[in-house]
């Protein structure tokens, strides 16, 4: 086999809300363990296209494979088991459950016993919680969330929220993950923490990260190469130093200078 | 840590086992010395079979956060269930009651699949409309067939409900709900009525899962049917509408949506309450009305809100006061 198969390979995804088209001809190629950067005005598309990516929509047109498997027509869930894995804009936890327990649901496809076996406590149950425990102990310690198991996540201070969705991702053990927005609502000391964060997770877990980010400290800061999509077309791509000095992404966030 | 785990755990299992095994032989003490009458006795049967009902009920509207309004259609359907398989077998009473139960349990939540499949593509009102809209639909079918016995009622049912067998249909639904819920299968339950699309993009599946507590809910309402059945010995459509639906949404809600403990005491004082306002005549209902009217403006979220009491966290927390206790105590003598 090629030894640059990408892990994530999208091809022609496009799709339609009514007459809108909303995203069309998106094409990219995800290497394992690299870091994308999505960015684009508001209304571009790009939380499309991860909701797209986990089949929260059904694309119109394209393709998507994940480790050469086709992954179109799959639902969420399934598309989860097969490795991506996604954060949200607005966050979205297990509010009223504690921060462990909004790990260990998300390693719920790790542990195998069946209904019968849980209700009735046989040995697997035991053996397979205990391990699914220490594991999101371990998970929660990565991010340095290890002493607020317990606490509701709804009590957690921002910052810590958006730690907890990444490691509950990480949890479904994805291949590639999506992050949306993660930055959002965070003040500069803290992007630069998040920023170390995402390193610290593609080197631990050997993940490929995709991002959509407005801080452009961050997407510039940390991300390999970016795709910028202006209404629903990517209208550029490259590293962060191509990305900044391109005239067609400085048009899209700016607008034409006058007279030009 | 495993062990430990598992340690602490069989200590209490052996801990909950005889704190049921103590109050089952309280209560039977208390029949047998006649300090409960008949009829007090006779009152812990639907007591029991009320806290099936809404324990059964919270599964769905407190742990899945769906809410369904047709519990007493799936209780109708275990009732008649089990009362035909009772009236056509002969076997002696303490086989053939709870070979009703199992029969009335399944067939209820053979129908909890059936309508769960369609009416959970829907959730909050609309899901509430299907399911009322499902509980009349039973009742007006069981009273056009002619082997329900229609309108006139199904009559000459075994009366062998007993407090012994209520007791253990209890226990047997608390332990299987409560398990349930702790494990990976119930976290998976809990996480869509948190957030269904994160449950979903962390790998659960949904519709599964949702259609499962639905079952299962639906299922033990069947039980509880076939112990009423067997407790009244006749049943009547018209007992299953959709007030009685209501008056179990009224126990899980007025107990705390997502607390057992909640429901079992809530459906214990429900039960009891208004056989001790009989005295007031006409008043009852508006003080059993009112007192709900209270309870939701002080404490919206129910009694217990999510509350679950424990018997071992009790016991640890007892032990810890008076460990926090002695030191103190003895700190001065120690001096003199």
């Amino acid at each position: 086999m090629n030894p640059v198969t990408p892990i994530l390979d999208v091809s022609n995804l496009g799709i339609n809300f009514g007459g809108l088209q909303a995203l069309d001809d998106f094409n990219i190629q995800v290497q394992n363990r690299e870091i994308v950067g999505l960015i684009g005005p508001n209304g571009a598309g790009k939380t499309t296209v991860f909701n797209l990516l986990t089949n929260v929509y059904q694309p119109s047109r394209g393709g998507i494979r994940l480790t050469g498997e086709n992954t179109l027509g799959k639902s969420t869930h399934e598309i989860t088991q097969h490795g991506i894995a996604r954060t949200f804009q607005n966050i979205r936890l297990f509010k009223s459950l504690s921060v462990v327990d909004n790990v260990r649901i998300a390693l719920h496809n790790s542990m195998t016993y069946s209904l019968l076996e849980g209700c009735l406590r046989l040995p697997s149950y035991w053996k397979q919680e205990a391990a699914a425990t220490e594991l999101s102990r371990k998970l929660l310690a990565v991010f340095d969330m290890e002493d607020m198991a317990d606490a509701p996540a709804q009590s957690l201070p921002y910052g810590a929220q958006r730690r907890l969705e990444i490691a509950r991702a990480l949890a479904t053990n994805p291949k590639v993950l999506l992050l949306d927005e993660p930055a959002a609502g965070m003040n500069p000391s803290e992007t630069a923490e998040l920023m170390r964060t995402i390193h610290d997770v593609r080197d631990k877990f050997d993940v490929a990260i995709i991002l959509i980010e407005h801080d452009m400290s961050l997407v510039m800061g940390i991300c390999e190469r970016i795709l910028v999509l202006n209404y629903g077309l990517i209208i550029a791509q490259g590293t962060p130093d191509e990305i900044r000095n391109n005239p067609l992404v400085i048009e899209a966030y700016l607008g034409q200078q006058r007279g030009e | 840590m495993a062990t430990r785990l598992l340690k602490k755990t069989s200590f209490r299992y052996a801990l909950n086992a005889t704190a049921a095994a103590g109050l089952y032989i309280v209560l039977m003490a208390l029949i047998d010395a006649k300090v409960l009458n008949r009829y007090q006795a006779l009152m812990l049967i639907p007591i029991g079979f009320n806290i099936i009902l809404a324990v059964s009920l919270n599964l769905s509207a407190g742990f899945l956060g769906q809410l369904p309004l047709g519990h007493a259609g799936f209780m109708s359907v275990g009732a008649y269930a089990a009362a035909l398989f009772s009236m056509a077998v002969n076997l002696p009473t303490n086989v053939e009651l709870p070979l009703a139960l199992v029969v009335g349990g399944l067939t209820a939540a053979v129908f909890g699949v059936v309508i769960g499949l369609p009416a959970l593509r829907l959730r909050g009102d609309y899901l509430a409309i299907i399911t009322l809209g499902f509980g009349e639909i039973i009742r007006v079918i069981i009273l056009n067939l002619k082997f329900t016995g229609g309108a006139y009622g199904l009559k000459g049912i075994g009366r062998q409900t007993t407090v012994t067998w209520v007791y253990i249909s209890v226990l047997v639904t608390l332990f299987v709900i409560s398990t349930l819920i702790k494990s990976r299968h119930g976290r998976a339950i809990l996480s869509i009525r948190e957030d269904e699309i994160a449950a979903e993009a962390s790998g659960i599946p949904t519709t599964y899962y949702k259609v499962l507590a639905f079952t299962v809910s639906a299922g033990f309402a069947g039980v509880a049917g076939g112990l009423y059945a067997h407790y009244l010995s006749i049943l009547d459509p018209s007992s299953f509408g959709f007030m009685r639906s209501a008056e179990i949404l009224v126990i899980v809600v007025l107990g705390g949506l997502g607390s057992l403990f909640g429901s079992v005491a809530a459906a214990t004082v429900l039960t009891i309450l208004p056989e001790l306002l009989r005295g007031f005549a006409e008043y009852r209902m508006v003080i059993y009305s009112l007192l709900l009217v209270v309870v939701m403006i002080f404490k919206p979220s129910g009694l217990c809100g999510r509350y679950e009491f424990s018997l071992g966290d009790a016991l640890d927390k007892f032990s810890m006061l008076m460990r926090g206790r002695l030191p103190q105590k003895q700190a001065p003598a120690k001096g003199k």
